[in-house]
């Protein structure tokens, strides 16, 4: 028995040993310890052993049986590991060919500052309202303080359909639409189309956008102003952006203001891109005019506030460094895809 | 408006800044400087040189050597300048300095202007160069003694070695700034050198005005009657009597001449020079030529004629204002003067007029007479009344002082009643409250005071000078404090309290349409909103068609830019147009923007805007790319019932066979379709054309963003394929129609899988597959279920002519 088992043992290691496949080793496994294995045939003429010496039997029939698996084991092991190794080896690419891009449309730049602006104000709690693009002479002059004969109303070149209804020349009509409204405070901008009559050239465009902004509450300074527009600046231009505001003037704000950023190329030093002067021109703000609230009727001895306009293709040429307006409108595709 | 700083500097002597200091203080007070130029930059080392010989060159025509003498040595300078003589004394740049150089044909002068070294001309050595005005950076305009073809040439009486630079007037920088719309007293040399008095914290001191006149009395002399007073509010008028024309002296050509004006002789000089000090512009009559001394100020007649003394014929109209004498216009109030009047060399006595005119009439006429002189400029901002006496005695003084002519005694002033100086209440308190800052009613008091703003203590008052028109309010105020205080001193704090902010349905859904466009690879475009009205037969509308009852402009850039669009589809085309054109081989665009459909024109209230999202391409895909687009984009906004495709859409401007309306619970929401050849050809598009146009207004009704989880299937699924012969004029959404009506709840799915029309299929029907999943969810469906639905399918197929394929 004992010999019988060595036998076994011997022989089932050797072809182990010549197994160079998974498969091989399988029909190894199946011919020694499958149910018609030769060691199962073994196991099965236990009975004929004597009482006595069965559990020494036994013991060595186990014994060899592990000893058996633990090779099996081992092998596959081994086998498979040099397989994998072979296939990972025939599998070997050029990781330097090209990937497979999707290809998504691009967002239109004018479309991108916008985004962006919306993304800083939204997070300071402003509301995205819009006004209407073909204006009333009231709401786009005449409400702002630009009274009939107001030099400003010259100033910006209007397009009118007849002597009342007018393209919108800026979107601070949306400001005393927004006040219209009677519900206090208000904290939004609106973005949207202005027009002008200016003839087509590389820094004009008869048809642009602006973003106005509007706040009224009680206590509002000209301080809050100035934090809100500096949080502004460094959301949008980074986080280093240093704002200068110069006394300036609009109709429908006092004290108004421009404001300045520092150069987002040169930081400040002076270059080509700001003109050597180290600041660049972003917006106008100012305090609402208390005449304007009067008009719309706000009591300017218990509400004030700030307004703001932005002009987006500005901030567009200057952050996407464009540099003729007129690619904006253009829409080549080989403009486009470039955003 | 350019002024010279030397100028400022006259009446603020104390002013001790660097220009890049002047330029920074004053933009941050609030009188923008927009440039400044030094204008002696590139000017180094020139003298003024005594020529003692000219000498033919001996290889050269053109060249001739001179031996000139600058006052330490004598140099030997070849020239090409043909009007140097011996005995001028003139300009030289000795070997190492500096010239500005001229603009040539190439471009302008060199940013830092030519060094100037000794070299050969054609073999005979030179040792510097003498210059003309264009070479030392200026222009012969404001030098009328200068030869513009030559080397300038200086008055005998000059000194050898002298300072050509400072001779010239040339040490000096021009400022440039931007003065806005309401300082109306900053068009003036005297507004700006108060305003730098104020930012520096130095004494303003403004010309002292002496008075002027002999015994006589102009009143006894010159009768002025004023017809139109609320269109002059102030006329003055003084007279000179044995006037002298001729050049005024240096230095004043050279301050007219900093600021961009050309000398003329002194007479015109001074009324020029006055209107640069003061911002009141003057004029001066020929007196022997004003019919019995009498100035008349009316309107004018509508269809008269007058020629001005530019020579040109002008139309003139009831609402211009006019100056006469006896009897004829003299003169186009605050525009120009007549040819009439004019002030000639053999002039004799001459008329001053400093006027206030309506600054709005004088707009309005300068535009309608197509005439916009420096004088209209600055009436048609609006004038302080008490500044038009102020200015004729200035000019009267100038008169004196130039020794022009005998100035008569007294003053012709007819006047409306000039208003009060205004007061504005002083409330330290409400200034603060509104900058935000904690400035004391000292501190604030002595910012008004620099700028001549007086605190009445008793009267809790600030009075506001007249020349500041602009200041009204309290606001007003708070503005004076905070630049003169700095704006960049003014704290920075975020508003109080909590606000929420965010996007309105309409702008998330538009970020939607943005989002599916881009992802199904289309980009953005923006298009005018206006356009030409030769697109509604470019897109071969029909003439009654309801898109052409477009909104006009009424002052349009051109008519290709006339008429409000109501239709998106012209932009889309005119972009795919322009990149066919750029040759880029396959284009998907998409736009949001408005159209303007009018209820009734001409337009009386607000049109409705309604936002399009119009999608476009050419290249690779058909109409089943775009419509796949536009039913993502649906379904991304939670429109989740079936989306109908009407094919009877009737536009114009699309294939017959391949366009349809988007229909949504039976509302229009939208078409898509092929563009027509015809229209592509017309766009000259060589290739098809696929576009969508989504109505916003109509289909923000039908949005959701809710989302419902639904449960995953727990029960399997059972799926039926159906092979059909369908007549060919049944469209796919009839035979889904039958589907959805009849299949029941627990039809899951419908997939077409084929559609095949050709040789293997009887003519006139087309082979239509499709797989239908059923499933219920609460149990496992048995085939009873199934087919009980299928022959109702089945029945409803065939009132369509639709046979089943074995």
């Amino acid at each position: 028995m004992k010999e019988k088992l060595e036998e076994i043992r011997q022989k089932a290691l050797a072809k182990i040993a010549e197994s160079d496949t998974p498969d091989k080793l399988n029909e190894v496994r199946v011919a020694i310890l499958g149910k018609k294995g030769e060691l199962t045939e073994v196991l099965k003429s236990m009975k004929d052993v004597s009482p006595e010496d069965r559990p020494k039997v036994g013991q060595l029939v186990n014994d060899t049986r592990a000893e058996i698996e633990k090779v099996l084991e081992e092998t596959r092991a081994k086998l498979e590991n040099a397989a994998l190794d072979l296939r990972l080896k025939t599998e070997t690419i050029d990781v330097t060919l090209p990937g497979d891009v999707p290809t998504p449309g691009h967002r239109h730049p004018i479309q991108i500052a916008l985004d962006e602006i919306e993304r800083v104000f939204i997070g300071m709690g402003y509301e995205v309202v819009e006004g209407p693009e073909i204006e009333k002479d009231y709401y786009n002059f005449e409400a702002l303080n630009i009274p009939a004969d107001h030099p400003a109303k010259d100033e910006q070149d209007t397009f009118y359909i007849n002597g009342e209804m007018l393209l919108r020349t800026q979107t601070s009509g949306c400001q005393i639409h927004e006040m219209e409204k009677g519900r206090l405070p208000i904290r939004m901008i609106a973005p949207g189309r202005v027009f002008r009559s200016d003839e087509v050239d590389a820094t004009h465009s008869p048809c642009f956008h602006q973003v106005e902004g509007l706040v009224i509450d009680k206590n509002i300074t000209f301080a809050d102003l100035k934090g809100t527009l500096q949080e502004f600046a460094r959301q949008m231009f980074g986080e280093n952006t240093k704002v200068k505001f110069r006394p300036h003037h609009f109709p429908f704000t006092e004290p108004s203001a421009e404001m300045d950023v520092s150069c987002f190329k040169c930081g400040g030093k002076g270059c080509r891109f700001c003109k050597n002067e180290g600041w660049i021109e972003i917006l106008g703000c100012g305090m609402v005019h208390p005449h304007v609230l009067e008009m719309c009727n706000i009591d300017p001895n218990e509400y004030n506030g700030f307004a703001f306009g932005v002009g987006l293709e500005r901030i567009a040429l200057l952050k996407y460094e464009i540099d003729d307006l007129r690619l904006l409108y253009e829409n080549d595709f080989r403009f486009l895809k470039q955003f | 408006m350019n002024t010279p700083l030397s100028w400022i500097k006259d009446y603020v002597p104390d002013l001790d800044v660097t220009d890049q200091e002047y330029r920074d203080g004053m933009t941050l007070s609030g009188t923008k400087v927009e440039n400044y130029t030094r204008r002696d930059k590139n000017l180094d080392k020139i003298i003024v040189g005594e020529v003692l010989d000219v000498q033919q060159h001996p290889d050269a025509d053109k060249l001739v050597v001179c031996q000139v003498n600058t006052g330490t040595e004598t140099i030997q300078i070849v020239t090409g300048a043909p009007n140097v003589k011996k005995g001028n004394k003139v300009p030289v740049v000795l070997v190492g300095g500096n010239v500005a150089g001229s603009a040539h044909d190439d471009g302008p002068a060199p940013e830092n202007g030519y060094k100037i070294k000794a070299g050969k001309l054609r073999g005979i050595e030179s040792f510097g160069m003498m210059c003309s005005i264009d070479e030392l950076g200026s222009d012969c305009n404001f030098y009328p003694e200068a030869d513009p073809e030559g080397i300038y040439i200086f008055p005998d009486d000059v000194e050898v070695g002298a300072d050509a630079v400072e001779l010239l007037g040339l040490h000096d920088t021009v400022v440039e700034y931007e003065v806005t719309s309401n300082r109306v007293d900053c068009y003036s040399i005297l507004g700006i050198a108060r305003e730098a008095a104020a930012t520096f914290g130095k004494e303003f001191k403004p010309p002292v005005v002496k008075e002027t006149g002999n015994n006589e009395n102009v009143n006894d002399f010159v009768k002025v009657e004023v017809q139109a007073p609320d269109l002059c509010p102030r006329y003055t008028a003084r007279l000179v009597r044995n006037i002298k024309v001729e050049p005024s002296p240096k230095w004043m050509q050279y301050r007219l001449g900093a600021a961009g004006i050309r000398p003329i002789n002194n007479i015109v000089d001074i009324t020029n020079f006055v209107m640069l000090e003061y911002g009141q512009p003057m004029h001066a009559f020929d007196f022997d030529k004003v019919a019995g001394g009498k100035i008349i100020v009316r309107r004018a007649k509508d269809g008269d004629k007058f020629v001005t003394l530019d020579g040109q014929e002008r139309n003139l109209d009831k609402d211009v204002l006019m100056i006469c004498d006896g009897e004829k216009e003299i003169g186009i109030a605050g525009i120009m003067g007549g040819e009439n009047t004019m002030i000639t060399d053999d002039a004799k006595t001459l008329l001053f007029e400093a006027a206030t005119f309506n600054g709005t009439n004088i707009r309005k006429s300068s535009k309608r007479i197509g005439l916009r002189t420096d004088a209209s400029g600055i009436f048609e901002k609006g004038l302080d009344p008490r500044n038009a006496e102020d200015a004729m005695n200035r000019a009267c003084q100038l008169i004196e002082e130039l020794g022009a002519g005998e100035v008569v005694g007294g003053i012709v002033d007819v006047k409306e009643p000039i208003a009060e100086l205004k007061r504005i209440k002083f409330e330290p308190d409400r200034i603060n409250a509104l900058l935000g800052t904690s400035y004391t009613a000292d501190e604030m008091i002595a910012v008004f005071e620099k700028e001549e703003l007086v605190y009445d203590k008793a009267a809790g008052e600030i009075v506001i000078p007249s020349f500041r028109q602009d200041l009204i309010g309290n606001c007003d105020l708070a503005e004076e404090v905070a630049r003169f205080k700095g704006y960049d001193k003014i704290p920075t704090t975020l508003p109080g309290g909590n606000a929420m902010g965010g996007l309105g349905l309409k702008n998330r859904v538009e970020e939607k349409a943005r989002e599916t466009a881009e992802m199904c690879g289309f980009s953005q475009a923006y298009f005018y909103s206006f356009e030409s009205p030769k697109v509604f037969d470019k897109l071969n509308l029909p003439a009654d068609a309801a898109e052409r009852q477009a909104i006009k402009i009424s002052n349009p850039l051109g008519e290709d830019f006339s008429v409000m669009r109501t239709i998106s589809v012209n932009g889309m085309l005119n972009c795919l147009a322009n990149n066919y054109n750029h040759r880029n081989p396959e284009v998907k665009l998409y736009e949001l923007g408005n159209i303007y459909v009018a209820d009734s024109l001409p337009l009386s209230d607000y049109p409705d805007e309604r936002m399009q999202f119009t999608l476009g391409f050419y290249g690779k895909g058909d109409f089943f790319t775009m419509k796949g687009a536009v039913e993502e984009f649906f379904g991304s906004v939670g429109m989740k019932k079936k989306r109908e495709y009407d094919p009877n859409a009737g536009k114009s401007f699309l294939h017959p066979g391949r366009q349809a309306l988007i229909k949504y619970d039976g509302q229009t929401i939208g078409y898509l379709g092929e563009v027509h050849p015809a229209v592509c050809n017309a766009y000259d598009i060589k290739t098809r054309v696929y576009i969508a146009v989504v109505d916003m207004p109509a289909m923000i009704g039908y949005v959701s963003f809710d989302h419902k989880y639904e449960g995953i299937a727990k029960f399997p699924a059972v799926t039926r394929d159906l092979s059909m012969l369908v007549p060919s004029d049944v469209l796919a959404g009839q035979i889904e129609t039958i589907f959805s009506q009849r299949g029941g709840k627990i039809l899951e799915d419908i997939k077409l899988f084929d559609i095949y029309e050709g040789e293997q299929v009887a003519k006139g029907f087309k082979s239509v597959a499709y797989s239908l999943t059923f499933r219920a969810k609460d149990r496992t469906l048995e085939d009873n279920d199934v087919n009980g639905a299928m022959k109702k399918i089945l029945n409803g197929l065939q009132s369509l002519g639709i046979e089943l394929r074995s």
